[in-house]
């Protein structure tokens, strides 16, 4: 039995942070609906990050939509809006990213669905939070990487804000709002009531960094990257990424002087202090930059993991899929969407009881299950 | 308040960053989490220094990760003190490990036999690389997971060398999907009264946060991600989206209409990239002129027109730029964790339950801070 069989999630959100939520959640067996406005639907259909679609549809809305079922309604028709409070009465878990104000205006808001369902969890994702100055910005992740201080954390020191390349401002805060859902649902199965579960997305891209930031408020020290070959701004050599002669290998943290050894560079031997790692990691790393460019990622590999220094080639994902290490994992999976169309896409990172969730559903098509759902949810009241 | 995990009892076993990290989810919600440590030493990330930083013997990280949590020494390898932790296993909710694989079979702590001794136990593993396979044995670090899973290209200018994530971003993610799997196993054992096993690896978790253009990846028929030319944020995303210089900082343009951008900035026949294929296609051009305009004003003159016109922006912070804007102290996310002498400053959960704020006061525990009190429970008799 998955772990949230039985769990009924009515997701009014879109994009990328509450979808990236009720997706885990329905990961992990909960049957989610996914409420969409007429017409348009979830705006990240149409969100394209490349020339390439499924089904007419951005790529990133078939990733982060599977396995859920779609449902249309248009939440200032009151007809709609009273389907939607039917279904989030029998619910045990509703979210929503609205900008603040929106969902009070619906009438949808915590204290309201609280009365007709006193055990819901109610989680909400905002973008800065309900007070302040900020609250009224939109709730973007580029906005929230910029404002929070990330972008001077990744690349070296010239180079500028650089962004992580990735949404891990909505990532992270779909991923707090699941945790605490779940813990709200815990609490339930032991007192019977429910709670509500907000999460910005400023905050989330903080805690994300809490481990710089609390660095920054002991020392008031903005973060150093270094020259090149930046890896973590906190860290000392040999700490990084290097060019070899063939590709690019990655270097953990490891003993200075060691590593000298190994790779026959007599200029690390002076290193005796590990303090020096951190304070003298600029002219450290430039010795090893010069060494590791002479020969190939294979032949440092073979010197270094024997000797227990932690060290990896540096993969792309053509290679990381080509790796038989990748492919035991079986983290990459066929589904269908109700149309027949297959896509790949990967699966949930967690397993349960050794067992691999898989889900075989694509994405909902706009409305794809509104009939289905109004018979069997809605038709006996 | 109530916070909801209150009652619960944690053992952590973990050592470093992605175990420990989902004890703190847990401990910040409300469970009691004890770091089952050797003694002496104690969990190696005390020993850790960044920036070779350190507060009352133990590393700023390790504080970092491990405020409001307890700690109870044990050497497993001495028998006495394997049955006080079995004792204690017994009556725990949860118990999280990252040991090597075969480590906790020898000390017979391996899930098989726990459950055994408590078959309400959700029991947690984290792994570097899963269980199988040729990578199992490699070293489970952040850096080395970031590596072999294709981050490094995502971040970065596309003559940039391979780029981290400089934050252990592996460590993370893996840490929350550790919270959240053992999460929905104790929501389950509300049903059936049954534990579970819940294993993550940081492997698996770091292809996960890049889901999105591995999806699109796979169907696209393989096609590399290309990071852009300049001003780079997304691989993944057209222009605008990126960081521009302006005459006096940066600017964060997110996803928006070029037809209105190149109103405001004064850009003549911006609308012809409107087209999704142009627009990708020619995303290069088009940032470049984008930036030729920021360059030549300050940072608030574009905000002030462009939000003004609802345009996705903001301005690029550092953390002491950050500090003193009002937009961040309202939330107050900041906190200081005291022990004996000693305070850090950190940061509180970010998740609010209930309409609160979860502070917590307790600093990381010194090693084997709890074992006699603990000790003592042990010979009371189980409720």
């Amino acid at each position: 039995m998955r772990p949230l069989e039985d769990i009924l999630v009515v997701d009014l959100s879109q994009f990328l942070s509450g979808p990236s939520a009720s997706l885990r959640l329905a990961d992990l067996g909960a049957r989610v609906i996914k409420v969409e406005r007429p017409e348009t639907g979830d705006i990240c259909r149409h969100l394209y990050v490349s020339d390439y679609e499924i089904d007419g549809e951005s790529t990133i809305f078939h990733a982060i939509n599977r396995n859920k079922e779609g449902y249309v309604a248009d939440l200032k028709n009151d007809d709609d809006l009273a389907k939607v409070k039917r279904l989030i009465a029998k619910a045990d878990v509703v979210l929503h990213n609205f900008r603040p104000g929106v969902i009070d205006r619906l009438g949808l808001d915590y204290q309201t669905v609280k009365a007709m369902n006193p055990g819901i969890v109610y989680g909400e994702i905002s973008g800065y939070g309900k007070e302040g100055p900020w609250k009224g910005k939109p709730g973007q992740d580029l906005l929230a990487q910029a404002l929070s201080g990330m972008t001077w954390l990744s690349g070296n020191a010239n180079d500028g804000p650089v962004p992580v390349g990735v949404a891990v401002a909505d990532i992270w805060a779909g991923a707090l709002l699941v945790t605490g859902i779940l813990a709200c649902l815990v609490r339930r199965s032991l007192n019977g009531k429910g709670g509500l579960v907000e999460i910005n997305m400023l905050e989330a891209m903080l805690d994300f960094q809490f481990e710089p930031l609390t660095v920054h408020l002991q020392d008031g020290t903005q973060p150093e990257r270094t020259a090149t070959n930046n890896a973590h701004a906190l860290l000392g050599a040999p700490y990084g990424v290097y060019q070899t002669a063939d590709g690019y290998l990655a270097l953990a943290m490891g003993r200075v002087v060691q590593l000298g050894e190994l790779l026959d560079c007599p200029a690390l031997a002076q290193y005796t202090d590990p303090q020096s790692w951190y304070d003298q990691r600029d002219s450290i790393k430039q010795v090893l930059v010069e060494r590791l460019a002479t020969r190939c990622t294979a032949d440092w590999l073979a010197i270094l993991e024997p000797a227990d220094i932690w060290c990896a080639e540096v993969l792309n994902w053509e290679r990381m899929m080509q790796a038989e290490g990748f492919q035991v994992l079986d983290m990459i999976q066929q589904v269908t969407r109700g149309n027949g169309t297959n896509y790949q896409t990967t699966c949930c990172p967690i397993r349960i009881d050794g067992q691999r969730l898989m889900a075989p559903r694509g994405s909902c098509d706009l409305g794809e299950h509104t009939e289905a759902i109004d018979h069997e949810l809605l038709a006996s009241i | 308040m109530s916070r909801p995990l209150e009652g619960l009892v944690v053992l952590e076993f973990c050592q470093y960053l992605a175990g420990p990290w989902a004890g703190l989810r847990l401990a910040d919600m409300g469970a009691r989490v004890i770091k089952i440590e050797r003694p002496g030493t104690g969990e190696a990330c005390r020993g850790l220094a960044t920036k070779n930083m350190t507060v009352d013997g133990d590393s700023l990280v390790f504080h970092t990760i491990n405020r409001c949590k307890q700690s109870f020494t044990a050497n497993l390898k001495n028998p006495s003190d394997l049955v006080a932790v079995k004792e204690l296993v017994k009556r725990a909710d949860v118990m999280t490990h990252n040991f090597r694989p075969g480590i906790m079979e020898r000390l017979g702590m391996n899930y098989d036999v726990v459950r055994q001794l408590n078959p309400r136990l959700v029991y947690g593993e984290v792994s570097g690389y899963g269980k199988a396979g040729p990578w199992r044995n490699k070293p489970g670090q952040d850096l080395l997971a970031q590596s072999m899973t294709g981050l490094m290209f995502l971040t970065g200018r596309r003559d940039s060398p391979p780029v981290p994530i400089g934050v252990a971003a592996a460590d993370a993610i893996c840490g929350i999907h550790f919270a959240q799997g053992l999460l929905a196993a104790l929501v389950r054992r509300g049903k059936t009264n049954q534990g579970a096993l819940v294993e993550v690896s940081l492997v698996e978790s770091t292809v996960d946060l890049q889901f999105e253009a591995l999806t699109t990846y796979l169907n696209d028929g393989n096609r590399m991600p290309n990071r852009s030319r300049g001003f780079a944020a997304h691989p993944y995303q057209g222009a605008p989206y990126g960081v521009y210089p302006t005459a006096d900082g940066h600017l964060a343009l997110a996803m928006g209409s070029l037809t209105k951008l190149g109103e405001l900035l004064g850009i003549e026949n911006l609308d012809q990239f409107t087209d999704v294929k142009a627009k990708f296609q020619h995303s290069d051009d088009i940032r470049d002129l984008i930036a030729a305009k920021l360059a030549c004003h300050p940072t608030v003159h574009w905000l002030e027109r462009l939000e003004a016109a609802d345009v996705w922006c903001a301005e690029v912070l550092s953390y002491e730029e950050l500090r003193k804007r009002d937009g961040y102290r309202v939330l107050e996310m900041e906190q200081e964790v005291r022990r004996f002498d000693s305070s850090v400053r950190t940061l509180r959960s970010p998740v609010r339950i209930d309409g609160e704020r979860l502070f917590c006061h307790d600093a990381a525990p010194r090693v084997g801070n709890d074992t006699e009190e603990i000790l003592k429970e042990l010979q009371r008799p189980t409720t």
